[in-house]
């Protein structure tokens, strides 16, 4: 069994379907990038396994334990589930120090000074450690996106949802941020990445799902989704993203 | 000129044949200035025949003659000011006349743009010294009647010491709602946004609760408080001293209008804040204490600080059950001395009151601005 077990599901918003019949699974240490148009549903799939989103139909499985429908307590399934958003999202009445240590100390009840000394060690190690003491509008997209990882690092989850996180940022600070999420690669942190950054996408994933219409068209390992795409709309969507670069 | 880029036949180009049309050679503003030099006469005799009357007033009133003297001087004096634009605006005129006749078009448009701007400036002034002057020929109207009627100094300098002893009154039932309402209005506004179909009770409950709280008038729901509640004899209830009795009125009704301004706050902050809190594993309680709740409070300041302004001025609605309020004594001082003045009194110290916290509000929401332009 695999380490995420995604089976059958499907969620619309009212009656606009936007996941429809989704299966994948995704092993423990894997990166597995999510690309796909926009409306594909791959932000929604990402917030339906952090329970951000509850399911209509289908389940996911981490571990074999179901963590969709009835009787999941998913204040405690989101502790090992981190999530970081295309806008930041980070608290703007708090400092860095504080966005990141709210939640160990709120959910994880570590000491005040344990999770200082965790986000300071984790702040140092990404660069940040000098910021720490600032409030997020003092900072840059980079800097906010970087923060951001770094409080749902804090946490120390099992897996990492990155929605697009280098969507919202100028193209100069685009590779600060994906320095980082290769940094976690190579240490084999899981992590599902929904992406618009196919050269990235392409160094760093070991597998590439294409979703499209809410469910994955077409998935493999990167040299063969990038190189030589198996079916017709795969092929017409990495041809547009190309044209759109030369450009 | 774009089939042929190399044409240097452009616009403003010297040697081109477009000019821009800004007008010829410019008047004086002859019109403008005698309106104003007209008005400025008007209002200059009105302003001096309304100091001549002050003058008479004040000294049949036995003010020291010396010091009415020195004030008419100083009135007098200060009522001249408006001629100074005047006297600015017709040197300009003559400088366009004289612009004019040289040819010279730019110093001429720069002189009659000047003029005319001193030109309106004085008109400026005389409309503000006339509503100064009617407002002072309403006071000494019918022998000084008003001025006696609302602002008699001896009565108001001699009972004011009654008058700020009862309004510590008013005081302490606003200090006592405003904390009361701080955290009655937050409980209304988390129970009008309870989740869930577990919640809907409640959100039912509370979403009434203000609808009628809100409909019904404050003086009403004091009237029905106050005499009311000692009528019922419930026990333990009716024990309770007069003020207890407004103060709870006054608690119910300004509640929901602060529950609904709480409400109005935390629904303004972004979902996406919520989704991030949630996505760390804070409860709902928890996402609402740490993140929705200290964001939204920021934002209601402003409108929660002008809703305590309104209700400092509602204190004055608790003598219509008898509590001797500053606005209570004031009206039973007034009828003994068959004079306003003292509920004048009362008006000021309102004002002295509310002035500070308005400026203090406006202050808070500038800084705030300038905060969001700086990180923006």
């Amino acid at each position: 069994m695999a380490f995420i077990e995604i089976r059958d599901i499907s969620k619309s918003y009212r009656d606009v379907p936007v996941i429809n019949r989704l299966s994948m699974s995704v092993e423990e240490h894997e990166v597995v990038s999510i690309i796909g148009p926009s409306g594909s549903g791959k932000s929604t799939l990402l917030r339906c396994i952090n329970g951000l989103e509850a399911i209509n139909h289908g389940e996911i499985l981490i571990h074999g334990d179901r963590i969709t429908g009835a009787g999941v307590d998913v204040n405690a399934l989101r502790r090992d589930i981190g999530i970081v958003f295309q806008g930041y999202n980070l608290f703007p009445h708090m400092t860095v120090l504080g966005n990141i240590t709210l939640a160990p100390i709120k959910v994880l009840k570590l000491s005040k000074t344990a999770a200082e000394d965790r986000a300071m060690t984790l702040l140092a190690r990404f660069g940040l450690a000098e910021k720490a003491k600032e409030y997020p509008d003092r900072l840059s997209g980079g800097q906010q996106q970087r923060v951001a990882i770094v409080r749902a690092l804090a946490m120390d989850p099992m897996v990492l949802l990155l929605d697009e996180i280098t969507s919202a940022l100028d193209p100069e600070l685009v590779s600060e941020v994906l320095s980082i999420v290769r940094n976690l690669a190579d240490e084999g942190m899981t992590m599902l990445l929904a992406t618009h950054e196919m050269g990235f996408a392409r160094e760093v994933s070991t597998k590439v799902c294409f979703l499209c219409d809410g469910s994955v068209y077409e998935e493999g390992p990167p040299e063969q989704i990038f190189g030589e795409p198996m079916r017709e709309r795969t092929r017409t969507f990495l041809r547009s993203i190309r044209d759109a670069r030369r450009i | 000129m774009a089939a042929n880029p190399a044409s240097n036949d452009i616009a403003g180009a010297p040697g081109s044949a477009r000019r821009l049309n800004i007008g010829g050679m410019p008047s004086p503003p002859n019109a403008l200035l005698f309106a104003a030099l007209v008005l400025v006469t008007i209002v200059e005799a009105a302003s001096l025949y309304t100091i001549a009357v002050l003058r008479d007033a004040l000294l049949q009133s036995g003010v020291a003659s010396w010091l009415v003297s020195a004030l008419a001087g100083f009135l007098i004096l200060a009522s001249i000011l408006i001629a100074l634009p005047l006297t600015r605006a017709f040197m300009r005129w003559r400088e366009v006349r004289r612009a004019v006749a040289s040819n010279d078009v730019v110093a001429a448009r720069a002189a009659r743009s000047e003029a005319q701007s001193c030109g309106w400036v004085v008109m400026g002034y005389v409309f503000a010294q006339f509503i100064a002057v009617l407002f002072a020929q309403f006071l000494l109207a019918n022998n000084q009647a008003v001025a006696k009627t609302f602002f008699f100094v001896p009565l108001m300098v001699e009972t004011f010491p009654l008058v700020l002893k009862a309004f510590w009154i008013n005081v302490e039932i606003f200090t006592v709602t405003e904390v009361l309402v701080l955290v009655w209005g937050l409980v209304v506004a988390l129970a009008m946004l309870a989740p869930g179909t577990a919640g809907k009770p409640l959100r039912v409950i509370a979403a009434t609760y203000v609808d009628i709280f809100r409909a019904i008038p404050a003086v009403l729901m004091i009237y029905l408080v106050g005499f009311g509640v000692p009528l019922t004899g419930v026990p333990l209830l009716k024990d309770f001293s007069l003020i207890t009795f407004v103060i709870g009125a006054l608690t119910l009704t300004v509640g929901a209008y602060v529950a609904e301004i709480y409400r109005a706050g935390i629904l303004s902050i972004h979902w996406s804040q919520a989704a991030a809190a949630r996505s760390l594993g804070l409860s709902y309680i928890q996402t609402l204490r740490y993140v929705i709740v200290p964001q939204g409070v920021r934002q209601i300041i402003p409108p929660l600080l002008n809703e305590f302004i309104a209700l400092q001025k509602d204190t004055a609605l608790v003598s219509v059950v008898g509590v001797v309020d500053s606005f209570n004594q004031s009206m039973l001082i007034a009828t003994n001395h068959y004079n306003l003045s003292v509920v004048t009194t009362v008006a000021i110290l309102f004002i002295a009151i509310s002035i500070p916290q308005s400026r203090f509000v406006e202050r808070m929401m500038q800084r705030d601005r300038a905060r969001l332009r700086a990180s923006g």
